[in-house]
């Protein structure tokens, strides 16, 4: 199983390996500025759970999880050089 | 010669405000053709004969969203002069993205750098002249917010399309001349793809929009190919570039143009913009508790409660009040009367004018002012930030019902008044989520139908606590059970609409917004006043005062017992029957509850001699059981007057917000779905109350219980039967409405 941007724990950060779907949902999720080689972290839950919200390029973004399953990423390596998987 | 500069941006980048500071009070609101997508027009501030279009909020020129389809049509087809980009400097990267697919288009365009005090504030530094370089555009500074740097940005805006005009023929000629694409935004491998594809549709396309059309090509972009109608040949081989540099590059083409797009903004951003790192910006301090786990739903809760409670009871039921009573009845009405007479008017037009047109409308715009309260929370919530929040809190209740987390605003202002809350689903991207909404917001009781709740509470249910309350929570439950069971029916069935959606940062209000988003709305709902409201309180007038007398001749009736109204009411009260009130007095208290909801207590005021309107209203307000007993007397027992109430909470709306359904839907056969649904539903609501309560009541099993329990078997079924898999929709048909 290939880590998914669901999987990455609040307060981390990851890199965008490859993101799937096709069609309206992928490209919205690109243009949005999740692309390939970016990095995001997540900040948070919703308080029922979905959607969450992450950072990318400077800025707020909320998606839901079913949508972040699809965001295939490597996980970031801390300040200590250990990442958090 | 007439200029026109288009005016584009991404959502939250302050578009609105430079629009407002740009044009000033000139603009004009209507929609883009055939999509209900606002389309605003203004003349540019100190310059005769500069048009400025301002162009949806978008993040992309993609094909998918209605917003996005609009803009696009627009640049290609209308070829403005020039393009004012609006970048928000506090979010550059992403900003830039757009702005790269603006230049493609072939389109001089303007970088007007916005929110540049922020950023100066927050201490990070953006290189313009550097990045006006690398762009190959000019750039300028501005603050929309603070008017800093307009003159200067309209200048160079205004220069820059005349420029173009000016040289578009002798540009053409040497155009022409020079290599077909220019400019290395993207990889190797794709630019060549895209300097043979370009080369390969030489023939079909103009030298401006020839890259255009080459990048649209290469992300096989369904929309804009239509335009060209390449031969099937051209296609063939454009085809086969297409796949080899998929493969080079392991991507689909759509992805490889996306993600070079954002490498390249990456790399104008890394070399112009020095950003001071921040822990904690003071929007996220705000989101620490707005959107806190466990905080978020509280205050969320309570904001709800403030806005509502202000502006639909307290400040919002006396300014209601003081206008009905004191500049509609006292102010207009009975001068107007009084001088009618005086100068000789037949009665009945007196009647006509006075009562029929002056009273009916006169009640509708007596919500006015209530609506403004709510409109002023409303806008200070959206043009601070906090309405994305809400949708963000929401999202996970209302996708479970085929709603979208965006179903919450127009719901929310339902309460006030469907028509601005059918209104406020045009922000929902996803057609089918924005149909459902537009069909059950007016499950929501609207500020018309609280003098009803109040009635039938106060002269048959003792005044009790529950009704307001149950009425709110039948609406809601509504919403809940038609997403439920509509979600799994075919026009609504599919995959959840995706929900990728921008928090922006939270910013102070400012008046000037407020002003403009209240003034819209209320102007759309005084529009439909003057209008549908004229001609329903015409009718309604002329069928309640006109009738047969006892001789079967035709004219002024002497009470409502021989007017037309009671021929029309008595013709299918029997339809009513099941429900347990099958007299004519409902039935045409539910009538004219489609010309105005709060007529029906108006009705049953006349019906009863009680009194007018205005002495119905107040008897409702204090529930003087003795006064009100001949309203108690119209209907059998508390049973069937609850589901008078249920049915006429749910059914069709008033004429305006029937009409605002047909303007959102556009689309004949989804408007009477919707208002057919919606009385459908009603009925059957008002069905099970009635029938079930009987049995329970220890009426007995009849017939009508038997009819109950099959609805409700069928209810039941329609909500929890497993979702049927229908055909998928194409993956690329857009969102047309």
């Amino acid at each position: 199983m290939s880590l998914t941007l669901k999987d990455v724990p609040v307060g981390q950060s990851a890199t965008i390996l490859k993101i799937g779907g096709e069609g309206a949902v992928k490209r919205r999720i690109m243009d949005m500025g999740i692309t390939k080689g970016a990095e995001v972290s997540v900040r948070k839950v919703a308080p029922l759970g979905d959607p969450i919200e992450i950072r990318v390029r400077g800025y707020e973004l909320s998606l839901r999880k079913s949508d972040a399953e699809m965001i295939t990423v490597t996980a970031d390596k801390d300040m200590t050089g250990e990442t958090w998987k | 010669m007439e200029i026109t500069i288009a005016l584009a941006g991404n959502p939250n980048s302050g578009k609105t405000t430079l629009f407002n500071a740009l044009t000033g009070s000139s603009q004009r609101v209507g929609n883009w053709p055939g999509v209900t997508v606002d389309k605003k027009v203004g003349k540019l501030k100190k310059y005769k004969d500069v048009a400025v279009i301002d162009l949806p909020g978008v993040y992309s020129l993609s094909p998918y969203t209605l917003e996005e389809v609009v803009s696009r049509d627009f640049l290609i087809n209308e070829k403005p002069d020039a393009v004012i980009n609006l970048v928000d400097g506090t979010n550059i990267e992403r900003n830039l993205f757009l702005t790269t697919q603006l230049l493609d288009v072939g389109i001089p365009v303007v970088v007007a750098l916005n929110m540049m005090d922020a950023v100066k504030k927050a201490g990070d530094r953006i290189d313009t002249e550097k990045l006006s370089g690398l762009l190959g555009c000019p750039v300028a500074e501005i603050s929309a917010l603070r008017g800093d740097g307009l003159s200067d940005l309209a200048r160079i805006a205004v220069e820059t399309a005349q420029a173009q005009s000016k040289t578009t023929k002798s540009a053409e000629a040497s155009l022409a001349a020079a290599p077909a694409v220019s400019g290395g935004r993207f990889s190797e491998p794709t630019e060549t793809a895209l300097r043979a594809l370009a080369e390969l549709i030489r023939a079909y396309t103009s030298p401006e929009t020839r890259r255009w059309y080459a990048i649209k090509l290469f992300e096989r972009d369904e929309k804009a190919l239509a335009l060209l109608g390449l031969p099937a040949t051209v296609a063939a081989e454009a085809e086969g570039l297409i796949a080899l540099c998929e493969e080079t590059l392991d991507d689909s083409s759509e992805s490889i143009i996306t993600g070079e797009a954002y490498v390249y903004v990456s790399r104008i951003t890394d070399a112009c913009v020095e950003k001071v790192q921040v822990e904690m910006s003071a929007s996220d301090k705000i989101d620490a508790i707005v959107t806190n786990r466990w905080l978020g739903i509280p205050v969320f809760v309570a904001a709800m409660f403030v806005v509502y409670f202000v502006s639909v009871t307290t400040v919002g039921t006396f300014v209601t009040d003081f206008t009905n009573d004191m500049v509609i009845g006292g102010g207009i009405q009975a001068p107007l009367a009084e001088f009618l007479l005086s100068v000789g008017t037949a009665e009945w037009l007196t009647g006509l004018v006075v009562d029929g047109i002056v009273g009916g409308v006169g009640a509708v715009v007596g919500f006015l002012p209530q609506l403004l309260i709510l409109f002023f929370f409303l806008a200070i919530l959206e043009d601070c930030g906090y309405m994305a929040r809400v949708a963000f809190l929401m999202d996970r209740v209302f996708r479970k019902f085929g709603l979208s987390g965006k179903s919450f605003i127009p719901l929310l202002i339902g309460t006030g008044c469907g028509v601005p809350g059918i209104m406020a689903a045009r922000t929902i991207e996803q057609r089918r989520d924005r149909r459902m909404t537009i069909i059950t917001t007016t499950f929501m009781p609207c500020g018309a139908k609280l003098p009803m709740i109040a009635l039938i509470a106060g002269a048959l249910l003792q005044n009790a606590w529950w009704v307001a309350p149950s009425a709110y929570f039948l609406g809601f439950a509504s919403v809940v059970v038609t997403g439920v069971m509509l979600k799994k029916t075919k026009p609504f069935a599919g995959d959840p609409a995706p929900f990728v959606m921008e928090l922006p940062p939270y910013h102070f209000p400012t008046a000037s917004n407020i002003g403009h988003s209240m003034l819209e709305r209320a102007s759309a709902f005084a529009k439909k006043a003057a209008t549908v409201y004229t001609l329903a309180s015409i009718l309604v007038w002329f069928a309640s005062s006109f009738g047969f007398d006892g001789d079967g001749a035709f004219g002024m009736a002497q009470d409502l017992n021989s007017s037309v109204l009671y021929y029309i009411g008595n013709s299918f009260a029997w339809i009513f029957s099941p429900l347990g009130f099958g007299d004519w007095q409902p039935a045409v208290a539910s009538v004219m509850g489609l010309a105005a909801k709060e007529d029906v207590v108006a009705v049953f005021g006349i019906l009863t001699s009680i009194g007018d309107a205005d002495a119905a209203f107040s008897l409702a307000e204090t529930a003087d059981m003795a006064a009100l007993a001949p309203v108690a007397a119209l209907f059998s027992g508390p049973l069937a007057a609850y589901a008078f109430l249920a049915f006429n909470l749910l059914c069709a709306p008033c004429f305006a917000a029937m009409n605002t359904i047909r303007q959102e839907m556009r689309n004949p056969r989804w408007t009477l779905a919707a208002i057919g649904y919606e009385c459908g539903f009603a009925y059957v609501v008002a069905l099970l109350i009635y029938q079930f309560g009987c049995f329970f009541g220890g009426r007995g099993f009849t017939a009508g219980t038997a009819a109950a329990c099959v609805l409700l078997a069928a209810l039941l079924f329609l909500m929890f039967r497993p979702a049927p898999k229908y055909k998928k929709e194409h993956p690329h048909a857009a969102s047309h409405s």
